[in-house]
């Protein structure tokens, strides 16, 4: 174990004073600067090259800072961030329906259920106009109107048009922009990039972030890189359920060794199930597929109202088309009336999961629900119709046209459905069940972004800022891109400001040695083990249990239970794992193992988070803590607080501080979506 | 299912290489390729064998990291397809399925299936992107519009994932394709044209420099390319790299 940092952090969000509106401005005007010719004299170091990383490393080095950036892909340009698909958020009011930076605001602290920090959410929304002329002016083709300009689509839980967008591909076409930007600094030499790099440990000297430890996956070297501040954009950690719309890669691990050393983790519990997912197919399954819930616009969900149509469908002796409109239970139009098929995805899930559970699932397992296109194409063919000046068109044409129309704008989501289930989605509608997308959990941070470990930065996924109890659509990616473009690159100024005089971060101290060679030890220890079984059993066991007690739904006894199975899972693992290869070379089931340890060592700690939180809030669902109709139910006398968790040696035994939100632009109010 | 799997081995960058052959049993066709795969590494690790390594890491056919050549076709036969979205309903129980990595100078094998694309990265910085700095304060994004067929073909172009699939399946291991595709996404917008000349040669310099072969126009690369990549890009970039030589600009 290492050391811990001996001075006891105070937790001070740091929030600027004024009104909400102006902190940010203010902020930025009475924070240090560093002037150009000192900017020169530090380095940065920035872990992750998703948007928030990527974004940042450009920044920080258009600045004039020296940056070394490292991603464990091959290249920078696969961090996972690339398969966002539906879209992203900006309050730029280009459709003229009402919306403003404030009603951005006010939705993201609404859609987090009060669990967010008002100053940060209302910088968000202040930023996110400025990301959308950003992106533009580096030639990202976002989808454009016929008179040039760009379209908008509208995103679950909100009732604007805010969503700016390329296809299914916006995720994709927003990191290819970043890691242009990245690109041009690496072709100036601002920015050293290590690809298939993994950081190993956080070094911590007299209390500052100095540095890391890294391994070259194809290599297997280990080793040091010492910088004035250390920025972690290393993502989200969905994968600790196994099966999840991460990529195979997306880890914790870089958070859980900065958490080790220190830095709090923040409300880890909270995560993002989302309701638009491909059902899963079999044991061997390794991931799960997000269909954009940018579907859920012109798509309608339901199960069968009959529990006979529902053994019908799974025996495949009736086709879901064969049921007519009258024994159809659109169950969220039915529900929750004022947004329909549109409420916030945490709503959508537990709705999904309700029906399910009642016995209506539609698939063999009976995890599925409809997403179903019909009425969407018939509406856009008639439309189509009237265009094209078809008098009296057929039902054959006018479906022959809509189809159209949703190719156009679904067609790369449709493919990739048929592609993975070979089922035709605009025949039939498409089966579809939640799974775990997004963790607004991660790594404490104050307004600068910052962690408990001065030095220490986290954007993007990998903290938990900005997003509360859930986040809204199309959200991810400007938090993402806000935090990389617009603010770390101002406030991590205030922290460098000091460091003017410190000279080049030496690597050669004890503290680099100790780290280096615990790294050293783990790898022998992992290699060395005397097991028979593959990480993936462990992983996927993991997953189950996460799944089961700290899924969708949550109780207290189910959370105790999942913390001890989980520490036993722990000591198998460290007696039965076995890890085959060698230490210096390319050993993906090397690195597989490190980041396996510590999600389960994450899991625990997320069972704690959700244990200690005696509410229901957004994403988290305690069943001890709901109305009679099922909703979720709020505690804001007792919980209106982040809770910040610092290691103590066991996940479990971690210490609680909290962090108490306060209110003043917003009225707290149950969350309606009806 | 049951396969008999032959697949390339290699342990580093500077080892001889060999084909292999495995068995794999228990296979469902709803399993993606790369889960047949699991599979096999599982069977391997189990029975204290050095596992098949192998790049992938979305498994959603948008990260571009997976790359493998599947009986003798790049991300295998099935069309617009990565290896990650091939499912093993397209294969017949009991085939035999040769597994390669992408095989090209430019991309040398890391260790069995994985291979270096360094290269690619190489090739964008050396001009893939548009200079302006993303601290600066650019115009609203509507001051700039774009025509919507120029916006949708740019799009279309930028869609490229950079797998290489188009490098391995080209009989000459040329990145035309690549490096066309992110020339004329910059090419067919106004964002890109101040630099339009300069970057259209930096590009294809470094291209050669990286040691990729010349483009012949089989068009193999569009047939084999999973996000369907037009040659009409190709025709874009010659046209532009010779009128910069040309013009002299």
């Amino acid at each position: 174990m290492t050391e811990m940092p001996k001075h006891s952090v105070a937790l001070d969000a740091k929030i600027p004073e004024g009104d909400l509106a102006d902190k940010w401005t203010n902020h930025k005007n009475s924070i240090r600067l560093v002037n150009p010719a000192n900017k020169r004299l530090i380095d940065v170091i920035v872990v992750g090259t998703g948007l928030a990383g990527s974004s940042a490393a450009a920044s920080l080095a258009e600045m004039g800072y020296n940056v070394k950036a490292f991603c464990f892909q091959d290249s920078p340009r696969r961090a996972h961030s690339i398969a966002a698909q539906g879209g992203i958020n900006a309050a730029k009011n280009y459709q003229n329906d009402g919306d403003s930076v404030y009603r951005l605001f006010y939705d993201t602290i609404k859609g987090g259920d009060y669990r967010s920090r008002e100053a940060n959410v209302y910088r968000l929304a202040e930023v996110s106009a400025n990301i959308i002329d950003q992106c533009v002016a580096q030639g990202v083709p976002f989808a454009r109107e016929y008179g040039g300009l760009l379209d908008n689509r509208s995103f679950g839980g909100v009732q604007v048009s805010r969503t700016f967008y390329a296809k299914g591909q916006t995720g994709q076409q927003l990191l290819l922009g970043a890691y242009s930007a990245l690109s041009r600094q690496i072709s100036k030499g601002k920015v050293t990039m290590y690809n298939r790099h993994e950081l190993m440990d956080v070094v911590v000297v007299d209390g500052k972030a100095r540095g890391i430890i890294a391994r070259n996956l194809t290599t297997g070297e280990i080793e040091r890189h010492g910088a004035h501040a250390v920025v972690l954009c290393s993502g989200g950690y969905g994968n600790v359920f196994f099966l999840s719309t991460n990529a195979m890669g997306s880890n914790v691990s870089a958070a859980w060794k900065a958490h080790k050393k220190g830095a709090y983790m923040a409300n880890p519990s909270y995560t993002q199930i989302h309701p638009t997912c491909i059902p899963v197919s079999g044991h061997y399954q390794s991931k799960l597929t997000l269909m954009s819930e940018s579907l859920r616009n012109d798509g309608r969900i339901w199960v069968p109202k009959e529990q006979s149509d529902v053994e019908a469908l799974r025996n495949g002796s009736l086709r879901p088309t064969d049921i007519p409109e009258e024994r159809r239970d659109y169950y969220l139009e039915r529900r929750y009336p004022a947004f329909g098929n549109l409420v916030p995805r945490d709503v959508a899930s537990r709705a999904a999961k309700e029906r399910c559970d009642a016995g209506f699932g539609v698939n063999e397992a009976g995890e599925a629900v409809y997403l179903d296109y019909a009425s969407a194409i018939e509406r856009y063919g008639r439309t189509e119709a009237n265009v094209q000046g078809i008098p009296a068109p057929s039902m054959e044409k006018i479906r022959e046209l809509g189809e159209a129309v949703v190719r156009a704008k679904y067609g790369n989501l449709f493919q990739m459905y048929e592609q993975i289930t070979a089922d035709n989605p605009y025949k039939t509608p498409m089966r579809i069940y939640p799974a775990v997308h997004y963790t607004m959990g991660g790594l404490w941070v104050d307004y600068n972004l910052q962690t408990t470990i001065p030095g220490l930065y986290a954007c993007g996924e990998a903290n938990f800022s900005d997003h509360g109890a859930n986040r809204l659509g199309a959200s991810a990616l400007m938090q993402g891109l806000a935090d990389g473009y617009f603010v770390l690159p101002y406030t991590i100024g205030d922290y460098l400001a000091d460091d003017i005089r410190t000279g080049e971060v030496s690597t050669e101290t004890p503290e680099f040695a100790e780290a280096e060679k615990a790294v050293q030890d783990r790898i022998e220890k992992l290699l060395g083990n005397d097991g028979k079984i593959p990480v993936d059993d462990f992983h996927r066991r993991l997953g189950r249990i996460m799944w089961n007690e700290c899924g969708m739904s949550r109780n207290a006894e189910g959370l105790k239970k999942a913390i001890a199975d989980i520490q036993a899972l722990r000591s198998e693992f460290e007696k039965d794992v076995r890890v085959p290869g060698r230490a210096d070379r390319f050993n993906p089931e090397l690195d597989k193992a490190g980041r396996v340890f510590d999600l389960m060592e994450l899991g625990e700690l997320m069972c704690k988070d959700a244990l200690e939180r005696n509410e229901s809030c957004g994403g988290h669902f305690r069943e001890e803590y709901q109305t009679p109709e099922g909703e979720a139910l709020r505690d804001d006398e007792g919980h209106a607080h982040v809770s910040a968790w610092a290691y103590t040696g066991v996940p479990a035994e971690a210490t609680h501080h909290k962090e108490e939100l306060t209110f003043d632009n917003v009225e707290l109010k149950t969350r309606s979506y009806k | 299912m049951d396969f008999t799997l032959k697949i390339w081995r290699q342990e580093g960058p500077q080892e001889q290489g060999r084909m292999e052959t495995y068995p794999v049993t228990g296979i469902t066709g709803d399993m993606s390729f790369l889960e047949m795969m699991d599979v096999l590494n599982d069977q391997l690790i189990r029975d204290g064998q050095d596992p098949v390594a192998f790049d992938h890491d979305c498994r959603e056919g948008i990260c571009g990291m997976c790359s493998m050549f599947i009986n003798g076709e790049a991300h295998g036969p099935n069309r617009k397809t990565t290896t990650c979205q091939l499912h093993m309903r397209s294969f017949k129980d009991g085939e035999t399925i040769y597994i390669e990595p992408w095989r090209a100078a430019a991309f040398p094998v890391v260790k069995d299936l994985a291979v270096d694309r360094s290269a690619f990265d190489r090739i964008i910085q050396s001009g893939g992107y548009v200079s302006v700095n993303s601290s600066g304060n650019p115009l609203d994004a509507n001051a700039i519009p774009v025509p919507k067929a120029d916006a949708d073909d740019a799009f279309n172009a930028a869609t490229c994932i950079g797998c290489g699939a188009c490098v391995a399946t080209c009989k000459n291991a040329s990145a035309m394709l690549f490096v066309s595709a992110k020339v004329s996404q910059f090419a067919l917008l106004p964002q890109g044209q101040p630099e339009r000349m300069s970057r259209v040669q930096r590009m294809v310099d470094q291209m050669d420099k990286e040691g990729f072969g010349n483009c012949t126009n089989t068009g193999a690369c569009e047939v084999e390319c999973p996000k369907g990549i037009s040659l009409d890009n190709i025709a874009r970039m010659n046209r532009d790299y010779l009128k910069s030589k040309v013009t002299g600009e």
